[in-house]
Parts: structure tokens; sequence; C-alpha cells
């Protein structure tokens, strides 16, 4: 029977994206819930303050998707953004120039750590989950080595219009009229995190992705064996990866260090962050299996948990409560992808 | 000790050549000081059993693995390939047994995979695309939407991409590792086309079969292989299919099948009534008595595998009666139908991922599915163990250094016999085989067919499904053949041939099968 080889284009990305387009729904609902019973709702105080809370997350679940991608996890993502985050608090700080070698230190430090985490996967043979066990807690070593208590000294300015919208970016640094300016208006509300995180997303993720490393990515964790055998780089493309995961997870840790103004070695939050992470890259669609999915989707998962907590806070239920709530939320949410398992008469397929 | 006949196709030049090529795998050496080559431009089958060393000859002329002593020559320069992307890079293209392509990524994809068209760095979605549409084209798979993810396509039409996507690749010689195993007749006819157009194109092809008709279809010369040596190259005609056979397993074989029973087989054992499932099953309604094998041919896909795989219990929704001995049984799960009322065992198609745990030893995987019956309360009885696994290794001759070892260790016919002897301790009543002797060397294939015969008279019923014809018509005693899902007819006795049942699996009458078999399916008005 071959009723497959004839469907139409669109019902074949459907098919192929449903993972995605169902986080893409989720979110969608709960985050129009929240803003209907926000008492400000679907104001951009509200949006911006959103997106600040999201993008930590939203990074990490990008860092932690392109391991997963290979059939790996990658345990030191949150590490990873720690390690960032006490680095950016001693050195975002001083003249624009120094600043922006700060910037681009930290984000070569995130990168770097994610090479290491590929050298050690490739060249020690080592699983990525054991490696990246071991590396995270070198990492949170060296942060605590940085930062033994928090604090630090972040730019003000900067902070302040890295977790604004684009007219108090205008505002902070005069460009514009100060934001006044009439072309500048249909883009001044639009939040800095959101604009980083798109941005992430259009000219990092998907360039990657569509690369022929990013190819072989999705190819070895379909299949490593058939991807060695079509004649693929494997070595690069896994190192690759983890340096894309350490990358984003960089941009985490440098974002949260302008957001809280400070660094901090905080070994529960950045396991939080990883295992938050893994949630978030589940619900975007991608197969902890590998070879399908993608950051887009992570995104979009990192959107749904953070949504959830919105949600809880708007309603005045205990707060102690919403750990638990969250967990239910997240199995529900996960067991959403499950469904198909009911609808398959083949069981035989359940295993594949 | 190599002796090259007179012919048309010895006078081409060399296109690639083996010099004294010997490799060793440890202790073991899988080919010693072989010379061979193959001519520019035709077709060149090699044969041999499993073990002979053709897998290994391929995997040195494509550059998976590099010989131990000896030398390569391509045009006549000398060559060393050390991986796969070299030996393509140099035009020489291999299509391997265990299919190399990517299940969660589109045909386009894999087609392209070894080199995707780019555009600023990134690789071109639509260009890919209509590089993918045209290759298919080229191999008349314009059907497959590029779209589609591999692991959305039947097996015989992944096949196809693989031909598509080594093609992808432009090759000067393209090696086929069993290629054809998996394709339906008419599948074949149209590969067999697709490498005559590319061998007058000047691609020099080596291809591998197990299928003796099929090497006597396509190939202009023929090498045989033996125990990791080179015995004979010769042209295509020049040997009749006995003296090949003889070459191949240099002993005598008295029949290639085991004589057929003649008396009836009155007790009904296995009766399916009216089973349904989705559009994939369409009423099916079967009997096999006591000592009866029951062959299932016709296209691949057709519902064989699903037939089986329902009266195992695997398939969720099935409508229909069985009844086995008499009595109504439910087909929930496999572990229903390998329970004492049942007794059922079904040898699945692919061994290595329904049949065996690779990894785990050659005793772990033959009592596996027996592990209740060896049990008393909480424990395993080793010494019952131990008898069950001597047992079976002695019931099916597996060659084994020791039982410890991984099955992986094994040849693929000793690992097919290993997933045989797990089922026979179970003690089944009703055996369903699933393609059982795919890419299986010939000496095992014979094994296999007289242990079902030995099996069917100890009171077995046998529900086999080949995609060789030959076994069908050497095996059964009746052959049901399935088109669409349902059974067109059922053939017994002197009906059993190749005619009625190539008729049979296309739905139509047998003079026009005829045709069909000479011709291929485009001769067809």
């Amino acid at each position: 029977m071959n009723t497959a080889t004839g469907s139409s284009d669109l019902r074949i990305r459907i098919r192929q994206n449903a993972g995605l387009l169902t986080a893409i729904a989720v979110f969608l609902v709960f985050y129009i819930f929240y803003n209907a019973n926000h008492p400000r709702g679907f104001s951009n105080a509200v949006l911006i303050q959103n997106s600040n809370e999201v993008f930590t997350l939203a990074m990490v679940a990008m860092a932690q998707t392109v391991p997963v991608l290979l059939g790996g996890l990658d345990l030191s993502v949150g590490a990873i953004m720690t390690l960032v985050n006490t680095l950016a608090s001693h050195v975002m700080n001083g003249s624009p120039l120094q600043m922006l070698g700060g910037a681009l230190l930290c984000l070569a430090t995130g990168a770097l750590c994610g090479f290491f985490n590929g050298c050690v996967v490739v060249f020690g043979r080592i699983q990525p989950i054991i490696a990246t066990l071991a590396t995270g807690a070198i990492f949170i070593g060296i942060a605590l080595f940085l930062r033994p208590s928090p604090g630090g000294d972040v730019d003000g300015d900067l902070s302040w219009a890295a977790t604004n919208d684009l007219l108090e970016v205008a505002a902070t640094y005069g460009f514009a009229e100060g934001g006044e300016a009439a072309w500048f208006q249909p883009i001044a509300w639009i939040p800095v995190p959101l604009l980083i995180l798109i941005a992430m997303g259009a000219l990092v993720w998907l360039p990657y992705a569509r690369s022929v490393t990013g190819r072989t990515v999705y190819a070895i964790g379909s299949g490593e064996g058939a991807a060695y055998m079509s004649g693929l780089n494997i070595e690069r493309a896994k190192i690759s990866a983890f340096t894309m995961g350490g990358f984003f997870a960089g941009v985490g840790g440098l974002y949260l260090a302008l957001q809280t103004s400070s660094g901090n070695a905080d070994i529960p939050q950045a396991g939080a962050y990883t295992l938050n992470s893994i949630a978030a890259v589940v619900i975007g669609g991608t197969s902890l299996l590998g070879g399908a999915g993608g950051a887009i989707g992570s995104i979009f998962g990192a959107l749904v948990l953070r949504t959830i907590s919105f949600n809880f806070r708007i309603f005045e239920f205990d707060p102690l409560l919403q750990p638990l709530f969250e967990g239910v939320v997240l199995l529900t949410a996960v067991s959403l992808g499950a469904l198909r398992v009911l609808r398959v008469r083949n069981t035989l397929e359940l295993f594949r | 000790m190599m002796e090259v006949s007179p012919g048309a196709e010895s006078s081409r030049p060399d296109h690639v050549a083996l010099r004294g090529v010997t490799k060793r795998y440890g202790g073991v050496t899988a080919l010693e000081d072989v010379d061979f080559s193959c001519a520019l431009g035709s077709i060149h089958a090699v044969l041999g059993e499993n073990g002979a060393g053709k897998s290994t000859l391929i995997k040195i002329m494509s550059g998976v693995v590099q010989p131990s002593a000896g030398e390569m020559f391509l045009d006549g320069a000398p060559v060393s390939f050390p991986n796969p992307h070299a030996a393509n890079d140099a035009g020489v293209v291999c299509i391997f047994q265990e299919l190399s392509l990517l299940p969660d990524l589109s045909v386009a994809d894999n087609i392209s995979i070894g080199d995707p068209p780019r555009r600023f760095g990134m690789i071109d979605a639509r260009a890919q695309r209509r590089r993918a549409e045209s290759l298919l084209a080229r191999i008349g798979c314009e059907d497959v939407n590029p779209l589609l993810n591999v692991r959305d396509l039947p097996l015989s039409r992944r096949q196809m991409v693989e031909i598509a996507k080594a093609l992808a690749k432009d090759p000067t010689v393209l090696i086929l590792d069993e290629a054809t195993s998996a394709l339906t007749a008419a599948d074949v006819d149209r590969v067999f086309e697709i490498l005559r157009l590319l061998r007058d194109d000047g691609i020099s092809i080596l291809t591998i079969s197990h299928r003796m008709h099929e090497i006597e279809a396509v190939a202009d010369r023929c090498s045989v292989f033996r125990n990791g040596r080179h015995i004979d190259t010769f042209d295509q005609g020049a040997r009749s299919a006995d003296e090949i056979v003889q070459m191949m397993i240099g002993r005598e074989i008295a029949a290639q099948f085991p004589e057929k029973q003649q008396t009836p087989h009155p007790d009904t054992v296995l009766e399916i009534d009216h089973l349904s499932w989705e559009d994939r099953l369409k009423s099916v309604t079967l009997s096999a008595g006591e000592g009866e094998i029951i062959g299932l041919g016709g296209l691949d896909g057709q519902g064989q595998k699903e037939l089986l795989l329902a009266l195992f219990g695997v398939l969720k929704g099935v409508s229909g009666a069985v009844r086995i001995g008499g009595s109504a049984v439910a087909l929930t799960s496999p572990r229903n139908a390998k329970s004492a009322g049942v007794r059922m065992a079904l040898i699945p198609e692919d061994r290595k991922t329904e049949g065996l745990m690779l990894p785990m030893s050659i005793t772990d995987n033959l009592v596996i599915s027996s592990l209740d019956a060896l049990s008393n309360g909480l424990f395993v009885d080793r010494k019952a163990l131990e008898t069950a696994v001597d047992d079976g290794v002695a019931r099916m001759q597996i060659k084994v250094g020791s039982v410890d070892d991984p099955v992986s260790t094994l040849s693929g016919g000793n690992q097919q016999k290993v997933v045989i002897a797990k089922w026979l301790l179970t003690d089944p009543k009703v055996i369903l085989l699933n393609d059982p002797t795919r890419g299986i060397d010939v000496g095992t294939k014979q094994e296999i067919y007289k242990l079902l015969r030995a099996l069917a008279a100890d009171g077995a019923a046998i529900l086999f499904y080949s995609t060789d014809y030959e076994e069908l018509i050497g095996c059964c005693d009746r052959v049901a053949v399935m088109y669409d899902g349902a059974i067109v007819t059922v053939l017994a006795g002197d009906a059993i041939t190749e005619t009625n049942i190539v008729a049979s699996a296309l739905n139509i009458e047998a003079q026009d099968a005829a045709k069909t078999v000479a011709g291929g399916p485009e001769a067809t008005p």
C-alpha cells in the first residue's frame, strides 16, 4: 500500500511538524488566557516583563536542542549558563568598547565550554550524558571560583536598555531623537529580549540547521551508522552541535547577568535550568531519540513552561503548589505527544 | 588458480582491479590473495555463500575497510581509499545491503545527503527537491513525494531511494550488495533496466545477489568466491546454474528442496476466518492442516506481512476469527500468541531489530522466549537452560565458538538460525515465517527448507511468506497468493508454477503474465 507516497505537500509538512504546531497552539491558548485574566493584559508592560522572564530559559532550551538532535543529552547547559553569568558580572562594565569586548568574551566562553564538551564526547568516545555531567561540575566549579558569593558590577544603562523595549534603548543611548522619531514608532514597542530571541532563531539557528553540518546533526540522530556510511563528517558535526549548545547557553547566561545586574554561581538554579530545558525541548516536539525536531520548537516549549507559571501567578493559589502544578501540566503536555500511541494499529511501530 | 574463459566481455579493459588482496580480521582471514577485476562498462555479478568474502571484497573496494595486503587499481592507476568518502570522490559508490538511509530525514534530504546543492552556504531546499525529482524519475519512481520522510515509505520504495541516492553521487563504478533482496518482481525488472542503461553509459556495475535467476537475467560476467578465495570468473552463460552452485558450496547437493509430503492433511490446525484489518487485510480466509506448509505469495506489500502480524497479535483492531485446534483464540499480543493454548511462533522479517538482541549472548537470545518454561518459581533453572541451549544449537547446527559470545558476532545465516532455534524451544504448533531466507546463503537456506519439512512432519502447521518464487514452488504444499489485502488464489500441487504465481500476484490471467515475465511490465500492452 502506498497511500503515504501520494499525500499532498502541505499534509506532509503538517505531519512532520506536528510537535512544533502543538506547542505553538498550547502556548497561544495559555498566553491569551493569561492576558485575558490579567488586570493589565495585552499591554506592552506585560509583554516586556514576560519576554524577560522567558528569555534565559528559551536560550538554554535552544542550547539543549542541538545535542538532543544528535540523540544525546547535555547536562551542562545550566552550568555553562551559570559560568557565563558569573563571568559577565565581572566584565560587563566600563567603557562601551570594554563592554563590547566583555560581551564577546562571554559568548566565546560559552562556545568554548560547548566545544570542550564536544571534544570530550568525540575524542574521549564518552556518552554525552555522562561527559556533560562531569564537565558541568567543572563549569560550576569555575563559576564558584569566579563568584564565590552573589554580586558583581553590571553597567546600569545597558542592563536597563537590554531588559526593556526599543523605545527605552533609544532614550538611554539618545538615538532616533531619543525614541521620539516618527519612523521609529512602529518598532519602538518591541522588547529587546524578544528581538534577540527572534534573531537567535532566524540568524543563528535556521542557517545552522540548513547547513551541511546542521543536516549532519539530524542525520546522526536518525541513524549514526547510515550517516557515516553516507560519507558525512560525523566528528565535526558532533563538536559543532555541542559548541552551538554552549553558545546559546552563553547568550542565556550573559542575558541573565544583565537582567539581574549581578552574577550568582547558584547550583540549584543551574540544575533547574538544565531540567527545564529538557522539558522545553520535549514539549517543543524534538524527539529525545534524536533526528527530528528543532530549536524553534524548543523556544515554544520554553514559552509554554513559563506561561504556565504566569497563569499560576495571577490566580490566587498557594505559591507552594506551583512546582506540583507545573509538573502536572508538563506531564499532560508531554502525554499529548504520546496520544498517537492510541491510534497505532500495528503495535510493533511503538518500538521504532 | 584464476581461470578466465575466452569471450567478448573479457577483452574489455579492466576498470577496477585487485591484485593479491588479503584481509584479516584478528585471526580470521576474510579474503586471501585475491586477484579480481571488473571490466569497464559491464555488469559483473559476484556469487558466493555468506562468509565467502563477497562483503569484505566490496567493503575494500568502497573504502569501508582497508586491505591487510595487496593493491587496488582504478583505470590502471593504483588507488587506496581510507574511507567511503574517498571512494565516492573517485567515482566508486556502493549500495549496501544494510540500508544507509536516514529514516527521520526526507527523501530529498537523503538523496542529496553527501553533497547537497547550496546557496549562500545553506542547503537549497528547492534545488535539492528538483534534483530528487529528476533522479526518482530516472528510475521510474515519480510517485514518491521527495518531501516524505523515508520512515513513511514501504521497504521496496526505500530501496529505490537508495539507488537514486547512489546515482546522485555520479558514479563510474556502482556496487550493489543484495540491492534487489527487498524488491518486488516489478521493481527488480525496473532496477535491471536501469542497470543496463547505466552500463551503456559506461558505468561499471558490480552486483551481489543470492537469486540465481536475477544474475542470469542481468549479468555479463560472473565471479565465484568461496572461503575468502576467488574461485573463477567467466562470462554469464558459460557455466550452468548447477556448476555455479557446485563452485559456491564445493560439495554435491542432492536436491535443492526436500521431498514434499504427498499425503493429504486431514486435521486442521489453524483456521483463519474472514480476517480483516484497516484497509490492509480484506476478509482473509485460510486454513492449514497438520504437517502442512502453506506459502504466502504475491507482490511485496499485498498484506502478507500484516496477515502474519495479525495472527501473532501485533495488530490492533483486527476483525474476524482465528481458531487453533478447533477453539477460538484471541489475538491480543505476542505474549498471548506463544502461550500454552495457542503455541504460535513468528520468525520476523528483520532479525536485527525484531528477532535478536544483538549485544546479548547467544544463550540469552536462544532462551529469551522460553524463560517461563525454564524457570521454577522465581529463578531460571540453570541446568534446564543449558540443556535447552545445547538442544537449540545442535538442532539448528548453529556454528558457534562459545554460546556466551554476543549473537552479533555470528554470520547472517547463523543469526537467522538462532532466531528460528529460539522459537523452536517454545515448541510451537503454528509457525509463521516472514521472508526468513532473505539475504542468507544457499547452504543455510537449504537447511531451513529441510527443517521446515521436518517440523511439518512432526505435526506443525506452517505459514511461510517468501518474496522468492523458487522457494514457494519448492517448499510449499499450497501457495496462497495475495493481492491488495485479499487472497486471490490458492495453488496446490502441480499448479504451483512461477507463471501461475506471477499471474495471481498481478491479478491477471496467466497468458498475460507469461508476457510480463518475459519482457517486464512495460511489455504488457
